[in-house]
């Protein structure tokens, strides 16, 4: 099933991509900021994609470290990377647009700052789980359950302190040319991180009957064991 | 020993994280009193120093350039390792069943 829905979602995905260009070139120029606001679409699309992988890493810890499921701490792994990486593309590409709009590359105002913690519990939670030692799957699942908490404080920084970044009220109230080109992002970069997740978790599960194989090969007297 | 040393890693995580979030509300604190100055007339964007003519083109090009690069290959690199186990894991299969 998931093999199957892998290559269509991956063409689907690409082909969005490709057509993501044109409709933001399309998308009309804002008043203030002229033809550097449409790093937006790719730069919401990807902390959309960030808040989603934090949301299902959160939950998939939370549900790991009260039922004790492996499956979901599998589903937790893959998404913590998805963070990252969607995180990263956010960090890198707000700047980018913040140094023409604003004219600086960073400001530790509320919302820039507590992104980049977020991005960093993120960073945290992987680097643990590689180098935290056996049973470090828990502590990074507390980790993930302080990422998740973050989350609504980040989203509605910009509403409750004084930041330099735009409010939520943004979105809402885009006129309908930029509005087709977000959605349409949206749309591209939720099909890929459904393909991303899902390769990721199969890496998850083929990792983990790896493990077990050399496992049971130990225990025949066979090959040493693989810690990697 | 395994412990200790996973307190230690969590630790040191828990203090960078307390020392960006306060070195971030000091810095935040010195912005809010700096007000950006009112504009009293208009320059001509050709009449700012070359420094102050920041193009627009290169930075929104280099962002969907990063964004391309990243997503893509990071489906790489999934790709790359899954297909490194999945041969460890076949190489092994057929290793235990010729026991």
């Amino acid at each position: 099933m998931t093999r199957r829905l892998f290559g269509p979602l991956i063409a689907v995905a690409t082909l969005l991509f490709a057509g993501a260009p044109v409709l933001i070139a399309w998308a009309p120029y804002e008043s203030t900021m002229g033809l550097v606001q449409k790093i937006f679409y790719f730069h919401v699309a990807s902390w959309v994609m960030m808040f989603l992988s934090a949301f299902v890493c959160g939950v998939a810890s939370a549900v790991f470290l009260f039922k004790g499921r492996v499956a979901a701490d599998r589903v937790a792994a893959a998404a913590a990377e998805l963070a990252v990486i969607f995180g990263l593309i956010g960090l890198v590409t707000g700047p980018l647009w913040a140094r023409k709009a604003w004219g600086v590359w960073w400001q530790w105002d509320a919302r820039l700052t507590m992104a980049l913690v977020l991005w960093m519990i993120f960073t945290a939670y992987l680097l643990l789980r590689e180098y935290g030692g056996p049973g470090s799957e828990k502590l990074a699942a507390g980790v993930a359950l302080f990422g998740l908490a973050n989350v609504p404080f980040v989203y509605w920084s910009v509403n409750v302190w004084r930041t330099i970044h735009p409010t939520t009220n943004v979105v809402p109230t885009l006129v309908p040319g930029m509005a087709g080109a977000l959605w349409w992002s949206l749309v591209a970069f939720l099909l890929l991180y459904t393909a991303a997740m899902m390769a990721r978790v199969r890496l998850e599960g083929q990792r983990a009957a790896l493990d077990q194989l050399y496992r049971d090969l130990d225990d025949w007297g066979g090959q040493p064991h693989n810690e990697g | 020993m395994q412990m200790r040393r996973r307190m230690l890693i969590l630790t040191l995580t828990i203090v960078t994280t307390c020392v960006t979030v306060a070195g971030g509300e000091v810095r935040g604190a010195g912005w809010s009193a700096a007000q950006p100055a009112q504009q009293d007339e208009f320059v001509p964007i050709d009449e700012l120093p070359p420094e102050d003519q920041l193009p627009a083109a290169p930075l929104l090009v280099a962002a969907y350039a990063f964004a391309w690069v990243a997503i893509f290959g990071y489906l790489w690199s999934i790709w790359r390792r899954l297909t490194k186990v999945e041969q460890e894991l076949a190489e092994l299969a057929r290793r235990a069943a010729e026991r």
